[in-house]
């Protein structure tokens, strides 16, 4: 039935067209031959097809601008008295004649235009007289729309009256009170037309009433363009009288509607001096208004103002902005006793923008707003909505986005609050956030407070929150820690009494977080601790502090205790790790017992926890060459421990990584340093060993799979020979050498291995390198003489 | 520079850590080389790698295996078992770059400062190399108190060095 409905209302429209068009033919006859009589009773008739309900507001529309053009060409006759004779109050009285009431009225506000603009009348009475009479009407949309003619075809005589009477302000109230009445007038019209059924009907109705908003908006738009309206006049009598209509029409759409025009058309200057008033209108407003657009549309177009100028600025102070804003929100919200969760923080959003745009250097302000925000969150249950959840998020996004640096909102005491109404999920988000925002920004935590702070924001990083269950995806557990991990790289202080307690504050949280977190988290904090140890190094003697007087024996102390917790996790390789490098910065200080420890340490993992072979081969590398380069040990501590290496090089699973541990610890005794230990003999012993072991595995290789073993073990120790030799260990002759060389051609020939495998081509390059080192004469050339090639 | 589609061969020694960093380095050269350091997660890194661009072989190795770390002939040694005009390696967090009886080592530092036991104050750096022909350029950018420093160091490839065991 819709559809005919549709074609019905097409037919009307046409129709009614039609009928204008007819009835302006015979007018535009009428003018032409300057016939006033006929003129008047076509345009009459042309007239009353606007007096049909049949159309919507969209159709009607239509209808209307037709009449509304033609209406042009008759107030064009009667502004010319020469072409009719009759004086414009003798018009005026003439149009009264009219039949029906709706041409009647279109008919006298046409001449009333004209009658304005003549001055031959008080504009005052003249003004009222209309106003009042087009309340004859009181079909809406009808109403609507003579009253909205009226507005038109007066607005530029309106606008105008300012300028031309100086100093009459009397005209210009006159004026301001013509266009408010108007104004009501058509608001009631309009509210009128609602309807309290429910279904189809009403949504069609508050359609239809959408389209007619800006006819009433419009009037607000020309009080906003009489220049001599002005704050004054605003204050005392616009606003009152225009809240007044809208808080008491008791519509939620013109409600809406209306604070919104308001909003928009008059200078944000305004509505800073009427900030009271305005806002006193909110909490009054119907329930189902969206007050919270309405207010952060004002909240946004205050922003811009401030922005605008300082001046502006110091306004904003002293009319108290935030505070009156800020208690309308509380009022508002406690109105409004339906609003669900996600309406009231989209308000506290809306004015901690306010806030950090307008007054970016008033902290106090902006954890005001966080504050306000906690409070509600406090009286209701933990959010599940997930719009309500987005604002949460948004909330505490918009500082570390505006100060561009999360140490400012680390100093806003209710952050930390607000973060704890979160679900466990997004809190780990809005953590994540925090620490991608300080690693974008490259900013420095640097006081043990504040890293104290920090921590407790992003605690769902670091340990299991109460009543997390949460399934664990492993890439996203990986992906937070490895932020946590990255994260104590920012914490950093040049002064080492604070990084000392930075330290330690990273530690006691990062320890609450359990076994599986440390493998992330510790290796970050030991170098930062490392490096701690690295800058008090030059100092001397205790530097006498409060809790944690930063001593290198003190750090080494607690780091000990970390990487104690990190292999029982288990992570045996990765606590080896650090030891040693603990180990060689002990060493460093001066610290022989300690750099022993920390070696105890390492053997001890190495033999209790370190099983695979491949894990145990890297390990042994690691320990041969840390140990190599310790200065601090007495001969006594460096004899244990270079055995101990050099025995559990032996003891490798298979022969060729046993061989290779073996020469390899050959360097254990062998440092290139003024006091470096020099001690040829065992040099000679290790690499001896190492061939015997290389031996061993050639035969096993031809027992078990027939085919020669790894001759290029024979080609690295030659190698090692030569390097010793070149260093200048008298325990290794060019004899040797040379027998070595010998014994490796045999291996090679017996081999049934292409020419251009490994050993071959290592062989190659070791023998140019020898005739190289020939070459090269000298005291070098010297040396390798002997050796024949 | 480090834009995608401007460098032809990523060589890292490794140490890179996390899965992260290896992504990062993909989106810059799809053309990725790694050896293993003693901290990366990814066990499958080799020891040690080998590979020709233009005339040159190069050989890639952590260096933490290469015992005094460091140091220079035992570094030589490597070269010469990879059999390479030019052996990359790390650990040290130090650059350098020795010339030495026709083939090249270096070292490219540490790209990100990171703490080493055997340097003191790393200054972050890594090397851009220009291979044409039978000659190299090593350009290092190093970042000394905030400040980008660039280096360059040529060497020229003699034919007699070529080794025919091809």
């Amino acid at each position: 039935m819709m559809l005919n409905g549709a074609e019905d209302e097409e037919k009307w429209l046409a129709e009614g067209i039609a009928g204008i068009q007819h009835n302006a033919f015979y007018m535009h006859r009428a003018l032409d031959s300057n016939n006033l009589r006929e003129a008047l009773k076509y345009s009459a008739q042309m007239l009353s097809e606007l007096r049909t309900s049949k159309l919507s507001p969209h159709k009607y529309y239509e209808l209307y601008m037709r009449a509304f053009d033609e209406l042009r060409m008759l107030e064009m006759f009667f502004k010319d008295e020469s072409k009719h004779g009759v004086s414009v109050v003798d018009l005026y009285e003439l149009v009264q004649h009219a039949g029906n009431i709706l041409p009647r009225l279109y008919l006298l506000c046409t001449v009333g235009s004209v009658y304005i603009k003549s001055k031959e009348a008080p504009v005052k009475e003249l003004l009222k007289d209309l106003v009042e009479m087009c309340r004859g009407v009181q079909h809406p949309i009808r109403g609507l729309f003579l009253r909205s003619y009226l507005a038109q075809i007066s607005r530029d005589k309106l606008t105008d009256i300012g300028s031309d009477h100086e100093g009459d302000v009397d005209t210009v109230m006159d004026a301001v009170e013509f266009v408010l009445q108007n104004f009501s007038e058509m608001n009631k019209l309009w509210v009128r037309m609602q309807n309290q059924e429910p279904g189809r009907a009403r949504e069609k109705r508050k359609k239809e009433r959408s389209e007619l908003q800006d006819l009433v908006g419009k009037n607000l738009h020309v009080l906003g363009q009489i220049e001599r309206v002005d704050l004054d006049m605003y204050k005392e009598t616009v606003l009152p009288r225009v809240l007044e209509q809208v808080v008491n029409c008791k519509d939620d759409l013109g409600q809406y509607y209306l604070m919104d025009c308001i909003i928009q058309v008059f200078p944000d200057e305004y509505h800073l001096q009427t900030l009271e008033a305005l806002l006193g209108a909110c909490p009054q407003l119907q329930p189902t208004v969206d007050i919270k657009t309405v207010l952060s549309r004002l909240m946004d177009r205050l922003s811009k103002y401030a922005a605008s100028s300082t001046d502006v600025l110091h306004e904003f102070l002293q009319v108290e902005a935030f505070t009156k804003l800020s208690n309308t929100i509380e009022k508002v919200i406690e109105v409004q006793v339906d609003m669900p969760a996600v309406g009231a923080i989209t308000l506290y959003v809306s004015l901690l923008m306010f806030t950090l745009r307008v007054h970016p250097d008033r902290l106090d302000y902006a954890d005001q707003v966080l504050g306000a925000c906690v409070k509600k969150l406090s009286n209701m249950p933990k959010l599940e909505d997930s719009l309500a959840t987005k604002q949460v998020v948004a909330l505490l996004r918009a500082p570390l986005e505006k100060y561009n640096d999360i140490v400012t909102a680390l100093t806003l005491s209710n952050y930390p609050r607000v973060m704890d109404h979160l679900d466990n999920g997004t809190n780990k988000v809005m953590a994540m956030v925090i620490i991608e925002s300080i690693m974008k920004n490259n900013t420095c935590i640097s006081t043990a407070d504040k890293v104290e702070v920090l921590f407790e924001l992003i605690k769902g990083l670091i340990k299991d929150l109460d009543g997390a269950v949460d399934e664990l995806d492993e890439e996203d557990f990986k992906d937070e820690q490895n932020s946590v991990a990255k994260l104590i790289h920012m914490l950093y202080n040049d002064e080492p009494e604070e990084m000392g307690k930075i330290i330690c504050i990273v530690w006691k949280h990062t320890m609450a977080g359990g076994p599986k977190r440390l493998p992330f988290t510790v290796p970050s904090l030991v170098f930062s601790a490392l490096r701690l140890v690295r800058r008090l190094q030059g100092q001397e003697g205790d530097i006498v502090g409060e809790v944690v007087p930063a001593t290198p024996k003190k750090i080494f102390q607690l780091l000990s205790q970390i990487i104690e917790a990190l292999s029982a996790v288990p992570s045996p390789e990765l606590a080896l790790r650090l030891y040693l490098h603990c180990a060689e910065a002990a060493n460093d200080c001066d610290l022989e017992h300690v750099a022993y420890e920390f070696f105890t340490q390492t053997f001890v993992l190495y033999e209790e926890e370190i099983a695979n072979s491949k894990a145990q081969l890297t390990a042994i590398h690691l320990i041969i060459g840390a140990l190599q380069r310790m200065t601090v040990f007495g001969v006594e501590n460096r004899d244990t421990l270079t055995h101990k290496a050099t025995g559990y090089s032996a003891r490798l699973l298979k022969k060729p990584d046993q061989c290779r541990a073996v020469y390899t610890c050959s360097h254990l005794f062998w440092v290139d340093d003024e006091d470096g230990i020099r001690d040829g003999e065992r040099v000679l012993l290790c690499l001896k060993r190492a061939l015997r072991i290389a031996n061993a595995a050639q035969q096993m290789a031809n027992v078990a799979r027939g085919s020669s073993g790894p001759i290029t073990l024979f080609v690295e120790i030659l190698n090692k020979y030569l390097y010793f030799f070149e260093k200048g260990n008298q325990q290794i002759t060019a004899a040797a050498i040379q027998d070595l060389i010998e014994l490796i051609n045999t291996e090679m020939q017996g081999d049934s291995a292409n020419p251009g495998s490994d050993p071959d081509v290592f062989l190659a390059s070791t023998l140019r390198y020898i005739q190289f080192q020939k070459q090269k004469g000298g005291i070098m050339g010297g040396k390798f003489e002997s050796i024949e090639l | 520079m480090l834009v995608p589609g401007k460098i032809q061969h990523i060589i890292c020694t490794g140490n890179l850590c996390i899965k992260e960093v290896q992504d990062y380095l993909k989106t810059l050269c799809p053309d990725l080389h790694i050896t293993r350091g003693e901290y990366d997660e990814e066990t499958r890194y080799p020891e040690t790698k080998t590979l020709t661009i233009g005339q040159f072989k190069l050989g890639l190795c952590h260096g933490h295996q290469v015992i005094p770390w460091g140091d220079l002939d035992s570094l030589a040694m490597l070269q010469r078992q990879l059999d390479v005009d030019i052996l990359v390696t790390g650990h040290t967090h130090q650059f350098t770059a020795y010339k030495h009886e026709g083939g090249v080592v270096i070292n490219p530092g540490s790209a990100t400062g990171a703490y080493s036991s055997i340097t003191y104050d790393v200054n972050p750096s890594f090397v851009l190399m220009d291979i044409d022909g039978l000659r190299v350029v090593v350009y290092v950018y190093e970042l000394i108190d905030g400040e980008v420093k660039v280096d360059k160091i040529d060497f020229k490839k003699t034919t007699t060095a070529t080794h025919s065991a091809h």
